[in-house]
């Protein structure tokens, strides 16, 4: 156990400075300063430049230092905690990063209160009674709201509860719950038909196991057969797959934060990659991949803990 | 009187059953496709061809449906996904024909659906600068299915080359596809579109390359896994006994009989990029303006037409979009039962 937290735990580390050195790879090209300097000076200044001037213009940024040596600084520089600076926002990435994050995370929490408890009850439910009409109404809705791609859903949600009904505000900048109900539903139901279809074919696998027929026919109640024998069982793939869904979200919230003008970590990521910032997209990108690794590691440890079968396997 | 009675004639087979063959449905496959890229793509070398390129395809798009839906007529789930996606389909291939307005033309700016002005009735309406929405979504549907298919088609080439050589070969082939992969799918998606776009350039060819970038990892992954499974059966040995090449065993041998799961996972994977162009699109980093494309009307009007009386111009490109992804996810599901009831 602890063998396979320090490997993955290296295997992280690895691939953080890759994705890194690729990061700074890619903003170290010529073109990406000069897309920073037509973003910060303006375009037209900036075909107007000299090269003389276009030079010291990036000596003052400390963009003319050598690759090795300010990647060997942004590193050292990481050590004391210290992300570098937002050439966009004029303001210290750690701080700026901290707030997105926070925002996010709080979507993320709307996101998983309602999620969780849906996507297991509904799975639950279709996975019990495989074949039935309420199997198969779920499994269809299911398969309808994964269909329905975030944007698609956002649009529809906006129309109906902010423009038509006019209950909650159709674009979420500021404070307050009312700002969170529409970006946390959207990405909830993208995101349920996933899970509840995923328990539903684990709880409907169990059930036709050897051991759930043997507690039927020996004449448990069918409440507890369910609740002590199946779902014990049967939770453990959904658990691990919810975790993973941290990570998704992540991702996946960029295009709910941008149509909804909620200030999180996507819509952070996107104005800082489209404006060449490059510090704030190092930051953020190293904390999506931080999440995706720990998350993945979460679930395979949760798995092994769940599942005493493969313990010692 | 001879003796030996008449040979029973064999029952017919009907036409549609016999073209049912792999080979059959990927030539009207490419019959339908490669005029596509060769209108959409390479328009301007066409001259004056260019508004016969898609005649062949509208017969193609139909007998290939026809097919189709018999095949797979146990499910209906499948056959349901196949309308949907084939409605668009047809609509993409034929809409050089069809009586629209031009999609880039001001008519007149905010008319809602199902009204007439100046002598034109308005289907869906027009969007604020006054074009059609009708002529706009249609045409929309036609560049998302093309660098949707067309970036699919690359990401499962590379993916299923580098898979089958990380599954095969093994060793420290398998070592550096895996640990490459890894690094790729550990990116956040979006990250990973945002920084090849904007390196690269904002154009359908480097959708297709980003989209090859993201992909081809989980494909990879797919194909190893099935790769390595299959690699120890008899027939592999056999072929491997009688002394074939790597690469044919890979192609001919191996290939072939993973072929099920992956055309699940390419319905499923069609649906994730049609999403991916439309998402990037509306982000404003795929396929630039004017041209029609449902994610930059949903851009569009996202600004514009924030009120309930003019929602349709953002509901009408959601619909259309939601319901393509749906029939590629309803055909995938399909597909998936089948495969589980045999």
């Amino acid at each position: 156990m602890l063998k396979l937290i320090l490997r993955r735990l290296a295997q992280m580390m690895l691939i953080m400075v890759a994705v890194s050195l690729i990061l700074f790879g890619v903003f170290d090209s010529p073109k990406f300063k000069r897309q920073l300097a037509v973003n910060e000076l303006g375009g037209f200044a900036v075909q107007t430049l000299s090269p003389a001037d276009y030079q010291a213009w990036l000596e003052r940024k400390g963009l003319n230092v050598p690759f090795a040596e300010r990647y060997w600084k942004w590193l050292t520089g990481i050590a004391r905690g210290d992300f570098g600076r937002s050439f966009q926002k004029s303001a210290d990435v750690g701080p700026l990063l901290g707030r997105a994050l926070l925002n996010t995370g709080k979507l993320a929490l709307c996101v998983f209160v309602i999620m969780i408890p849906l996507a297991l009850v509904t799975g639950v439910m279709a996975g019990i009674r495989e074949g039935s009409f309420q199997d198969r109404s779920i499994s269809f809705l299911a398969v309808l709201f994964t269909s329905i791609p975030e944007i698609a859903t956002a649009i529809f949600l906006t129309v109906i509860f902010a423009l038509w009904l006019g209950w909650f505000p159709a674009k979420s900048r500021g404070d307050g719950l009312e700002f969170l109900v529409l970006p946390a539903l959207t990405l909830v139901l993208y995101d349920f038909g996933y899970v509840a279809r995923l328990t539903r074919a684990s709880v409907a696998e169990v059930m036709q196991s050897q051991y759930v027929r043997t507690a039927i026919l020996k004449g448990l109640p069918y409440r507890r057969v369910v609740i002590r024998h199946v779902l014990r069982n049967a939770l453990i793939a959904p658990f691990t797959v919810i975790v993973l869904q941290l990570n998704w979200i992540l991702s996946g919230v960029v295009v709910v934060e941008v149509f909804f003008q909620y200030n999180g970590f996507g819509k952070l990521l996107l104005d800082a990659a489209l404006f060449g910032d490059l510090y704030v997209v190092q930051a953020a990108t190293l904390a999506a991949v931080l999440v995706a690794v720990l998350s993945q590691l979460i679930s395979d440890i949760g798995y092994v803990l769940l599942n005493p079968r493969i313990r010692f396997g | 009187m001879s003796a030996i009675a008449e040979p029973l004639p064999s029952p017919p087979v009907p036409v549609l059953a016999r073209l049912a063959r792999p080979r059959f449905a990927l030539a009207l496959l490419l019959l339908i496709w490669v005029p596509l890229v060769a209108y959409v793509m390479f328009g301007r070398e066409l001259g004056p061809y260019r508004s016969y390129v898609l005649i062949p395809a509208i017969p193609a798009a139909l007998l290939l449906y026809a097919v189709a839906a018999r095949t797979w007529r146990e499910s209906t789930i499948a056959v349901a996904g196949l309308t949907l996606v084939f409605f668009w389909i047809l609509l993409a291939v034929s809409a050089p024909y069809l009586p629209l307005l031009d999609p880039n033309k001001p008519v007149a700016p905010f008319v809602t659906p199902f009204t007439e002005r100046n002598g034109i009735f308005f289907w869906l309406g027009t969007d604020m600068r006054g074009r059609d929405l009708l002529a706009r979504t249609i045409w929309g549907c036609q560049r998302v299915l093309v660098w949707g298919i067309t970036a699919t088609a690359a990401a499962y080439l590379v993916g299923t080359m580098l898979g089958l050589i990380a599954g095969y070969r093994g060793g420290w082939r398998d070592e550096v596809v895996s640990f490459v992969g890894n690094v790729l799918l550990s990116f956040p998606v979006m990250v990973l579109f945002i920084l090849i776009l904007n390196y690269l350039g904002q154009s359908g060819f480097n959708i297709v390359i980003a989209v090859t970038f993201s992909s081809a990892p989980a494909i990879m992954r797919i194909v190893r896994g099935l790769a390595l499974d299959v690699k120890s059966r008899d027939y592999i040995h056999a072929a491997q006994v009688r002394g074939e090449r790597p690469l044919r065993i890979m192609l001919v041998e191996l290939l072939p009989n993973v072929r099920g799961p992956l055309i699940v996972d390419a319905c499923l994977r069609l649906g994730y990029t049609t999403v991916a162009i439309t998402t990037l699109t509306f982000l404003g980093l795929g396929l630039q303006p004017p041209d029609p494309d449902w994610g930059l009307m949903i851009k569009e009007a996202s600004t514009t037409a924030l009120v309930f009386k003019f929602s349709y111009m953002l509901v009408v490109p959601a619909l259309s979009v939601s319901s393509l992804i749906l029939g590629f996810n309803l055909m995938a599901d399909g597909l998936r039962e089948m495969s589980l009831r045999d």
